[in-house]
């Protein structure tokens, strides 16, 4: 764990076993009508971890990261966050479990008809009570911690490109300082340059917020570079989990032609040599 | 010493006094040490008493931030440390911070915003200036509005047509089915709402004739009232409202989506396809509507008089009879394609109108069934005044 940073190297234990675990979900069963998505499925997240989420498409990830978040119903199994059973709490628990966690979308899922400041203000207008400018400074801090220029601030969701809509969602998911992020292929749709900026910007963001990262993803890069611990959902579970030594010495077929397939081989070689 | 996020236990309680600022004076200066838990949850009091001191701040002072006492520190009361660290430098005092941690020294690191951010390039400006401006939009809107919409009924004429020439013309399937939609499922509403129509009318004309005792004219002003204005406007305004929306939300959410792009990408003309069918549609559908909705009215006042003034059904028909000719049922059915064709023009130029946004959806929307109904009554009262003028 190179990247990790000073609070991690000395506060967090490296051993798994010590770590704490910040979500977990046990045996947890979807299922859509007659379809069953996921079985018996279980996941553990540990503090101060970006842990990838890779699979087929369908393969339910994203299923998976909505039942998590009670977008989706299960049909069974448990899901505690932070060691709190997350859907099952009362509201009183609920509301201060939300304020922990952060969300950023595929599409990123900003209000469109808000400014980009304005979305990064919702959380803190819905869950604290702030003077109006001191929630505006600290949405442009937000704003300037993802990278995003002070241009964009009074922009519409409308008027960004791509990579801008991306930076601006996570800015709305980092407004409460939550403890636990959940990314929905936060590299999607991005060129590979803006793609490595955001993959830095989630590390460096990881070291100085001390966030844990929940993130499903596609991008080998994203995964190899980024990713302390890479969860591989296939077959309805997840088959399995561990660093990048444990997916390429993993003998299962679909983990194999992922992980060992001709782009994969092209970027282990290249992180070898360079 | 620890201090970092998470691993204490973070209290979200927002209760007072989790986070305060301590303050000492001395000779040398002033010492300041935040205490508690600067999380956002708990950051009213420390950004009011941060406030308070940077209102101090003068040229001959020193500052000592000392951060030994503070337990948990997220980015806002980084934030407030690092403004208060900023602003005493620019009132020319001098200004330290002792004891952070590691954790505490990255994150001011991260929140050293450059000045430039934060300032707010939002410019409002004179709002003399605004409401003439608001004003000018407002005149070349109408402008735009015109030009689009001939431009739209000028696409529509030339059909669907591929750029090399080929599938021009109309398309028979697309036209009958957008007939079913705009025009069979709205036969039941529009027949009960005339239905309810006539016999309103019918009773109220009743009501009033009956101090002449002319109840049985009623049957006159009913008949002329229902066929040649009330049958064929409020049809056209239920069909605003039902089908007019309909198109510009459908319209306008292929916008949104790209789609009209790609059919223009692929060579086809996006008007061609996508309004004309419609425009056609609806064109076919509201004079038929309008029929039907004359019948339904007259069937309703009927049945009013029927019971409310006696006049049996055999004496309504006659007196109809007298009252009204072919020309009063044309003079109202040759106002319904013209008004069609306003409600599909409008709502297609709003439609094409709708940008990136959800809200803009909404509001092309309203503004797309407010413009045809208010078009819908003009056109109206023009066919009016037309009719007077040729006496028919």
């Amino acid at each position: 764990m190179t990247q990790s940073g000073p609070n991690l190297a000395t506060n967090i234990d490296q051993h798994e076993e010590n770590r704490e675990i910040v979500l977990s979900a046990h045996g947890v069963n979807v299922s859509f009508g007659e379809k069953q998505i996921l079985k018996d499925l279980d996941i553990e997240v540990y503090r101060g971890e970006i842990l990838g989420f890779v699979g087929a498409s369908g393969s339910g990830k994203s299923v998976l990261m909505r039942a998590i978040l009670g977008l989706n119903k299960k049909q069974s199994g448990t899901i505690r966050l932070f060691g709190e059973d997350y859907l099952g709490a009362d509201d009183a628990s609920r509301f201060l479990l939300d304020q922990r966690i952060g969300v950023m979308f595929q599409q990123g899922a900003l209000f469109s008809s808000l400014s980009v400041l304005d979305n990064i203000q919702v959380p803190m207008r819905e869950y604290l009570d702030l003077p109006a400018n001191l929630m505006e400074e600290l949405a442009r801090v937000k704003l300037d911690l993802v990278g995003l220029s002070q241009d964009a601030a009074h922009k519409l969701p409308s008027q960004l490109s791509g990579g801008m809509i991306k930076r601006a969602a996570l800015a709305r998911s980092l407004a409460l300082d939550p403890e636990l992020v959940f990314l929905d292929e936060p590299t999607s749709g991005l060129d590979p340059i803006g793609a490595a900026d955001f993959d830095e910007l989630i590390v460096t963001l990881r070291d100085t917020l001390g966030l844990t990262v929940y993130m499903v993803t596609h991008d080998l890069d994203s995964l190899f570079s980024v990713c302390d611990r890479i969860a591989v959902l296939a077959e309805k579970r997840v088959l399995v989990a561990g660093d990048l030594a444990t997916m390429l010495a993993s003998e299962h077929e679909w983990v194999q032609s992922y992980f060992r397939g001709k782009r994969a081989r092209q970027i282990v070689h290249q992180g070898a040599t360079g | 010493m620890n201090v970092h996020k998470g691993q204490i236990a973070r209290t979200r309680s927002g209760k007072n006094g989790e986070a305060f600022l301590e303050v000492k004076s001395s000779d040398d200066g002033i010492v300041v040490h935040p205490k508690g838990n600067w999380v956002i949850s708990d950051i009213v009091r420390p950004d009011s008493e941060i406030t308070a001191i940077e209102k101090t701040a003068s040229t001959a002072q020193k500052l000592e931030i000392n951060l030994s006492g503070i337990s948990s520190l997220d980015t806002s009361g980084a934030w407030l440390i690092s403004r208060l660290y900023r602003n005493w430098q620019d009132a020319g005092g001098q200004v330290s911070i002792t004891h952070p941690s590691d954790y505490a020294r990255q994150l001011l690191q991260a929140v050293s915003v450059p000045r430039e951010h934060l300032a707010s390039p939002k410019v409002l400006g004179n709002p003399l200036v605004r409401m003439a401006e608001n004003l000018g939009k407002l005149v070349s809107n109408v402008k735009i509005d015109t030009v689009m919409s001939m431009n739209i009924i000028g696409s529509a004429i030339r059909g669907p047509q591929m750029k090399s020439g080929r599938h021009g013309g109309v398309r028979p399937i697309s036209i009958i089915h957008h007939i079913d939609r705009m025009g069979i499922r709205a036969v039941p509403i529009i027949m009960l709402m005339s239905f309810l129509i006539g016999a309103i009318i019918a009773q109220q004309s009743a009501f009033q004739l009956r101090f002449f005792g002319l109840e049985v004219w009623s049957v006159d002003l009913v008949g002329v009232l229902l066929l040649r204005e009330v049958g064929v406007l409020l049809t056209a305004i239920m069909i605003a409202g039902r089908s007019g929306s309909a198109m510009t939300a459908e319209i306008g959410s292929m916008k949104m989506r790209e789609e009209v792009d790609a059919l223009t990408v692929i060579g086809l003309n996006p008007i061609g396809v996508l309004i004309f069918p419609r425009l056609v549609a609806l064109t076919i559908s509201l004079p038929l509507l309008t029929f039907l909705a004359n019948i339904a009215a007259l069937a309703g006042a009927a049945l009013v008089l029927r019971f409310y003034s006696d006049v049996s059904l055999s004496d309504f028909i006659l007196r109809l009879r007298s009252a009204i000719d072919l020309s009063t049922v044309f003079s109202g059915m040759i106002k319904a394609p013209f008004m069609a064709m306003i409600i599909g023009v409008m709502a297609a130029v709003e439609g094409m109108k709708v940008e990136g946004s959800a809200e803009s959806l909404g509001r092309r929307t309203t503004a797309a069934v407010v413009k045809a109904i208010f078009f819908v009554i003009v056109v109206d009262g023009l066919f009016a005044i037309f009719y007077a003028a040729i006496d028919y």
